[in-house]
């Protein structure tokens, strides 16, 4: 039989010094990163127009469209070429006037006329056109944001719940890491933030506690088991237990992420690739962040039996196993 | 209960059996209420996975009560009250399967998927098919009123004084017979402005220079001209403004120390489309009595027609009773004048001349429009107006072929996603890695049968999701192989082995599960359509996925077990 990390020993603890100041040196980098620029923002959450428009005749020419946008009194525009340049989106963030999406479907009415003397009616097709006001824009951005604090409230209630505050605290934390390297990941390739890389932050928080439950529910079993070993190395053995797992799910994700990314086109690709960051920094903070975290807390906070660990949720655990 | 292999099979098989079913189209009949309140019954292919917008193509809407004219009195109320308007009206346009819906208490969305004339179907949603009848003004209240609206228009520095004008305005000196005094009404920026109110500053962006009195001549006067001017029959309260002024005009009438000076007992209205005169088009302007005669809640039918004599288009309307009793002791009373139709504050054609008492029905003229507009304003005025008009906070449009695209893109995907995790499975587990991977089949089956079941839309990050939770579902399985080993190792049978690791990877598999769950659950509750989509497809993997794993990949290891000797100490895993 194939087994990789069959016996594996690695201290995984002990490296948690140099484990942290990695997190601390990447953290700072992409702390940098984002104050150089700004988080890019997609019309869901800004309010604006886009228009996508393909063309039958040669590639777009960017810059004649950007200046007959211009000469049409819309300045304010972005335009992304996708693939052969066949295809263009073209952002504009002003309205022509007054505030409404009202106002940004003129927008888009106009810029089919620039489009239409560049390229001749015609000989282009707009693919798809969104409009949205502002007031719009703005409340999507709040919802994001709450959804992805609740969520987080809520995963902590479950954990605590089910493990003990320790461990949902630990977990958040780890989360929290991964939630801030994945923002800086975002403004460093500058992706475009709309609904569908919040769903991937979203997903990815999901799948990062994922991996850490998968952890601590070992780390549980075994302070259950062997009472008494001290924390260390329940939390190295745990660990190394749940190695080949990992390393397992996360190449049969890496490898449905990168399906994605190859062949999944433009509006998921953003989607795969916070996702594909996000199977990085989520088996990394598990074993370096959540696991040292926990320690931490424990010798701060030391639980009952004297090892520094209460056991923690003891009938729940047995609960869940008989229901099986 | 599910301890035999039997049982276990006989549930296995009747869900796959369910699940085909459901992912197998098949007539359907759904029953509907017709817009007069008839039940209908309509047999239709079930498809088996909806497709989102973004998958099909179509319009995707957003709308608000627009107040900007009208302020509503309690929006709630207003905004379900347009919400039945629109269901109507969208019945009677006939789109397949429309969304109409109310998200919060003041929004509505509306959602027409493989929809080929966008810019028609938002017409209908947002059009107020506010009508109303009006008798046209015979005081000549807006005559008397115009040399004090200009003095007040002087007073503000708002004059048709003349700076050397943009071609347009060279065009109204033309038609106004030449004279220079009447040129450069500032007419620069009008095409471009808005037609809301507007302040002087806004609206007159040149006039400051030449002092009003001297060279300015009286600005609404050279403009607006009784329609006779321009070689109409003459109808009392109509004038004509040249199409190029109309913009300007407006603003100024909207001004509102100049609205003040029309008397209280009339309102003022612009006609809906320019009138053409030989090659220049001109607007005109109603002046109203303020009370409508009748309007739009009395009506009972209206049908689209070509008028016999003329050839063209129009509405003609029936008046329920009570309506008819009314229009009639009002037109009665009113033979011999004019009358104007009035839909969405807009006067539609020429006002007619009331020749005889008119009952219950009569007809709206199109001016000039095709039968299809004729069609879409009755489908409007029998679905009836909306209390408040809308506007729209979001429009969406995708093209069919872009939602094609996206869906080959989609499927290549998971094609190409689905065959790497298999092959990693089957490196890594050979034996065992078959039964996952006929798991992973199964839960394909079933994570797309779930989706049917419970009527959900596919939209293309839902794919995306899909792609992703196979790469995820294979780790229950994992998580159960992986223990299973470590009994062995740990030197138990191979029953025991299988039975523990089950056992034992069953909360591990439970406490992840669930805290995804909990991620997308809040996903589903902020997102709209397509990242819905992705929440229900993530939550309905997550079903099938530890199904599967629990209870479909355990019975493959049972009968497995059960065809070996009891005893057996070796387990290709």
């Amino acid at each position: 039989m194939t087994r990789i990390f069959a016996n594996a020993n690695y201290d995984f603890i002990g490296m948690r010094r140099k484990a942290i100041i990695a997190t601390g040196v990447l953290l700072a980098l992409g702390l940098v990163a984002l104050l150089g620029r700004r988080i890019n923002y997609s019309i869901e959450f800004t309010g604006g127009t886009l228009v996508e428009a393909r063309t039958s005749g040669p590639a777009w020419d960017i810059e004649a469209v950007r200046a007959g946008l211009g000469s049409a009194g819309l300045g304010n525009v972005e335009i992304t070429p996708y693939g052969d340049g066949q295809e263009i989106g073209i952002r504009v963030q002003d309205v022509v006037a007054g505030g409404d999406a009202d106002d940004t479907q003129a927008t888009a009415n106009a810029v089919g006329a620039v489009l239409d003397q560049i390229a001749g009616a015609g000989s282009w097709e707009r693919t798809s056109a969104d409009a949205v006001s502002p007031k719009v824009g703005g409340e999507l951005r709040t919802q994001a944001f709450l959804a992805i604090f609740f969520s987080f409230f809520a995963v902590l209630a479950y954990l605590a719940w089910r493990f003990e505050w320790r461990f949902g605290l630990a977990a958040v934390i780890a989360t929290a890491h991964d939630i801030v390297l994945t923002i800086c990941f975002i403004a460093i390739l500058n992706l475009e933030v709309g609904l569908v890389v919040v769903a991937a932050v979203l997903s990815m928080v999901g799948y990062s506690l994922n991996d850490t439950i998968i952890i601590f529910d070992r780390v549980r079993e075994n302070m259950h088991r062997s009472r008494r070993e001290e924390l260390i190395p329940v939390l190295n053995r745990s660990i190394n237990e749940t190695l080949p797992r990992s390393v397992l799910t996360h190449s049969t994700t890496l490898a449905a992420l990168i399906a994605l990314i190859i062949f999944g086109g433009e509006v998921i690709r953003p989607f795969a690739l916070v996702m594909a960051f996000g199977v990085f920094t989520g088996t990394f903070s598990s074993i370096f962040i959540a696991a040292p975290v926990l320690l931490l807390i424990e010798q701060r906070w030391p639980g009952i039996d004297g090892r520094g660990v209460k056991v923690a949720g003891k009938g729940t655990a047995r609960s869940a196993t008989q229901s099986a | 209960m599910f301890a035999s292999i039997r049982n276990r099979m006989v549930v296995i098989v009747a869900l796959v059996g369910l699940a085909i079913f459901y992912l197998f189209p098949r007539p359907e009949t759904v029953r509907r209420q017709l817009a007069d309140g008839r039940m209908q019954d309509t047999v239709m292919t079930r498809v088996p996975l909806k497709l989102g917008l973004d998958l099909q193509g179509g319009m995707h809407l957003e709308l608000e009560l627009d107040e900007s004219e009208q302020v509503s009195a309690d929006r709630v109320r207003d905004t379900d009250l347009a919400l039945t308007v629109l269901r109507k009206r969208i019945d009677e346009f006939g789109v397949a399967e429309p969304v109409i819906q109310k998200v919060g208490d003041e929004r509505i969305i509306v959602e027409l998927a493989g929809i080929r004339d966008p810019d028609r179907a938002k017409g209908i949603v947002q059009s107020t098919a506010a009508l109303e009848f009006r008798i046209t003004d015979e005081t000549r209240a807006l005559d008397n009123a115009l040399p004090a609206m200009d003095r007040v228009l002087a007073q503000m520095g708002i004059a048709a004084d003349a700076p050397a004008g943009p071609s347009a305005a060279s065009q109204v000196t033309e038609l106004l017979g030449g004279t220079r005094d009447t040129q450069g009404v500032a007419l620069g920026d009008t095409a471009a402005a808005p037609a809301v109110d507007s302040t002087t500053t806004d609206t007159a962006p040149t006039a400051a220079p030449t002092p009003a009195p001297t060279a300015g001549g009286p600005v609404l006067q050279s403009l607006i001209q009784p329609s006779s001017a321009y070689g109409f029959d003459p109808i009392p309260g109509e004038y004509a403004v040249v199409e190029t002024a109309f913009v300007r005009v407006d603003s100024l009438l909207r001004i509102p120390e100049v609205e003040r000076l029309l008397p209280r007992s009339v309102e003022w209205r612009w006609a809906g489309a320019p009138t053409a005169i030989g090659t220049e088009q001109v607007r005109m302007l109603y002046v109203l009595e303020d009370e409508p005669i009748i309007t739009g809640d009395r009506l009972e039918s209206a049908t689209p027609q070509i008028d016999p004599m003329t050839n063209r288009p129009i509405v003609s309307f029936t008046l329920d009773r009570a309506g008819g009793r009314r229009f009639g002791a009002e037109t009665g009373r009113h033979v011999g004048d004019y009358m104007a139709i009035i839909l969405d504050n807009r006067v539609q054609g020429r006002a007619p001349r009331i020749n005889s008492r008119i009952d219950r029905s009569g007809q709206i003229e199109m001016a000039g429009r095709d039968i299809r507009e004729a069609q879409d304003l009755a489908l409007t005025l029998n679905a009836g107006a909306l209390p408040i008009p809308l506007k729209v906070v979001r429009d969406r449009q995708v093209g069919a072929s872009l939602g094609q695209d996206s869906i080959r893109s989609g499927i290549t995907a998971l094609i190409a996603g689905t065959v790497l995790v298999i092959l990693i499975m089957m490196t890594y587990y050979r034996l065992a890695g078959v039964l996952a991977v006929s798991a992973l089949g199964l839960y394909i089956l079933f994570t797309l049968a779930g989706l049917s079941a419970i009527d959900a839309t596919l939209t293309l990050p839902g794919l995306a999701g899909l792609v992703l939770s196979i790469g995820i579902a294979v780790d229950a399985n994992v998580l159960i192989f992986e223990r299973i080993r470590e009994e062995l190792i740990a030197g138990r049978t191979v029953r025991l082995a299988v039975s523990e690791g089950f056992q034992h990877a069953m909360s591990a598999i439970v406490d992840s599960n669930v805290s995804t769950v909990l991620t997308a659950l809040f996903l589903f509750q902020f997102g709209t359509g397509p990242v819905k989509g992705f929440a229900v497809t993530l939550i309905m993997g997550i079903a099938a996925s530890m199904f599967t794993a629990i209870f479909v990949t355990k019975t493959f290891f049972l009968i497995w077990l059960d065809r070996k000797d009891s005893q057996a100490t070796s387990l290709s895993i």
